[in-house]
């Protein structure tokens, strides 16, 4: 199950477990990706918060976190090949993986057909 | 995410916006107009295709300001420190308008046209309508005068022989950079000027409106020519280590602190008769305070405008004032003014990114080597 949050992050849930990238919509508003800067293992984040900056050729932008909890793992692949945001942003170029501390904040976040309505598109 | 939104109520349109849609241009405010930003493919992709090949640009925002007679030649004189005389027909050069205290109103591009005006002068956007009631002061408003012209560059490699195919004669034989010549492309009249902004070989022209889009239409004919966004244009500027208006240049910096010292004249600078003169003078015997720098990143983070410079023992020394991620040498690059006793190529800094020092250093600039040929010469 995917989810969608207004500021262009997605989440798919398995289990406790959230995996959070940011969306195919959001890559192609920032163009191509040259950086990004990922939070630690075991840091806590808080829904709407400052997780992870993305840079692309033109400016930086924060990207926040959907849900809060502890981030448990993190892409190390995206240090090396930030691109991969651009090419698969939904999927090989996700961010981090977190545990939930509180998942009625999914109810929240939008499915696909709200999110797609949200971009206009 | 956090999204970019510009809320200004009427930004002006070029002749081509129709055309920059028709492209997939993404357009932003910038200086007032809707301009692209960006194309379909991306600033990493039009940057490279100007490098290797040739980018066609929309700057007619900027503003064509013509001057009639000696003394609108004259006024400008006592605004810039540049020869501005001497130039022969055809020539131009780089020069910026200066306040009384030295300091940079405007940064432009004065040509001496070989037939018609006395001079043509291509300033910035933002800053035309100024410049225009700085120059021309208590002046008959005919003798200086902004011109309804569009202003399309071709950059890159490859704009020559593009160039060559349309224009009439021999004429780019004959165009060293730097050099301008009336003349036809496919039977329509243009201001051709061998010059550019990106630190390659390429040409500027100046139109008619009314022409702008057949001109463009042709140059597209040919399949090395792509249509490139301000988001390359700015990338192509900073690797070439060239000033941008209200980032390096502003009316609080000077031309010497600005690393542009050839813009003055020794001649016009010991007559003194052109605004700030003494304070150059003073400048270009001491030292200014502080000196325009390239600074490369020792980390893969970009550092953006605005980032505090600190030398190592972690004291404030300077500011970046343009900064971003090179498509050339796929690495962050920077410009930004230090004190003048650190402005030395190889001297250790760090940048203050999000709170972290990272480790870079003072170089030469440009980043990337300028392609211009100069071999070109006016009959």
């Amino acid at each position: 199950m995917m989810k969608f949050s207004k500021d262009h992050e997605w989440v798919r849930l398995d289990g406790d477990v959230a995996v959070v990238g940011i969306t195919n919509y959001a890559q192609g508003a920032l163009g191509d990706i040259v950086f990004v800067e990922l939070p630690e293992a075991g840091k806590q984040v808080s829904q709407g918060k400052q997780a992870a900056v993305v840079e692309s050729v033109k400016a930086a932008s924060d990207v926040y976190a959907p849900l809060s909890g502890e981030v448990i793992a993190v892409n190390d692949n995206l240090k090396n090949d930030p691109s991969l945001i651009n090419s698969s942003p939904e999927d090989t170029g996700w961010f981090f993986k977190m545990k939930l501390s509180n998942k009625a904040e999914l109810d929240g976040l939008m499915d696909a057909t709200a999110y797609k309505k949200h971009t206009g598109e | 995410m956090t999204a970019n939104a510009s809320a200004n109520a009427s930004p002006r349109r070029t002749t081509l916006y129709d055309w920059h849609i028709a492209n997939g241009g993404k357009m932003v405010e910038f200086a007032g107009y809707e301009m692209p930003i960006q194309y379909p493919s991306g600033i990493m992709t039009e940057h490279l295709h100007t490098r290797e090949h040739a980018g066609l640009f929309d700057v007619s925002h900027m503003g064509q300001i013509v001057l009639r007679g000696s003394e609108a030649v004259a006024a400008l004189e006592k605004h810039v420190p540049s020869d501005v005389q001497s130039l022969k027909p055809g020539q131009m050069r780089y020069s910026t308008l200066l306040n009384e205290w030295g300091g940079v109103i405007d940064d432009l591009i004065i040509v001496r046209p070989d037939t018609g005006y006395d001079l043509w002068v291509i300033v910035n956007a933002s800053r035309k309508e100024h410049d225009l009631a700085i120059i021309r002061g208590k002046l008959p408003s005919n003798l200086i005068e902004l011109v309804n012209r569009d202003l399309i560059a071709l950059q890159g490699p490859h704009a020559t022989h593009v160039i060559r195919a349309l224009a009439d004669n021999d004429v780019v034989e004959k165009l060293g950079f730097m050099n301008s010549t009336w003349t036809k492309m496919s039977g329509i009249p243009v201001l051709l000027m061998r010059s550019g902004y990106t630190g390659e070989d390429g040409f500027e022209i100046s139109v008619d409106p009314q022409s702008t889009e057949t001109l463009v239409s042709i140059l597209m004919q040919d399949t090395d020519v792509k249509p490139i966004g301000l988001g390359a244009r700015d990338t192509l500027r900073l690797e070439a280590g060239l000033c941008l208006y209200g980032h390096e240049l502003n009316e609080k910096t000077t031309p010497v602190e600005a690393g542009l010292k050839w813009v003055v004249n020794k001649a016009r600078l010991s007559e003194g008769e052109f605004a700030g003169a003494s304070i150059l003078e003073s400048e270009l015997l001491n030292l200014p305070e502080r000196s325009r720098v390239g600074i490369m990143v020792d980390d893969k983070a970009p550092a953006r405008e605005g980032t505090e410079i600190q030398n190592t023992k972690g004291e404030k020394v300077g500011e970046v004032t343009s900064g971003g991620f090179s498509p050339t040498l796929q690495k962050p690059i920077a410009m930004g003014y230090v004190d003048k006793h650190l402005a030395v190529n190889g001297t250790r800094l760090q940048l203050i990114v999000r709170g972290r020092p990272l480790p870079a250093r003072i170089v030469p600039l440009p980043f990337v080597p300028h392609r211009y040929i100069n071999k070109g010469k006016m009959p």
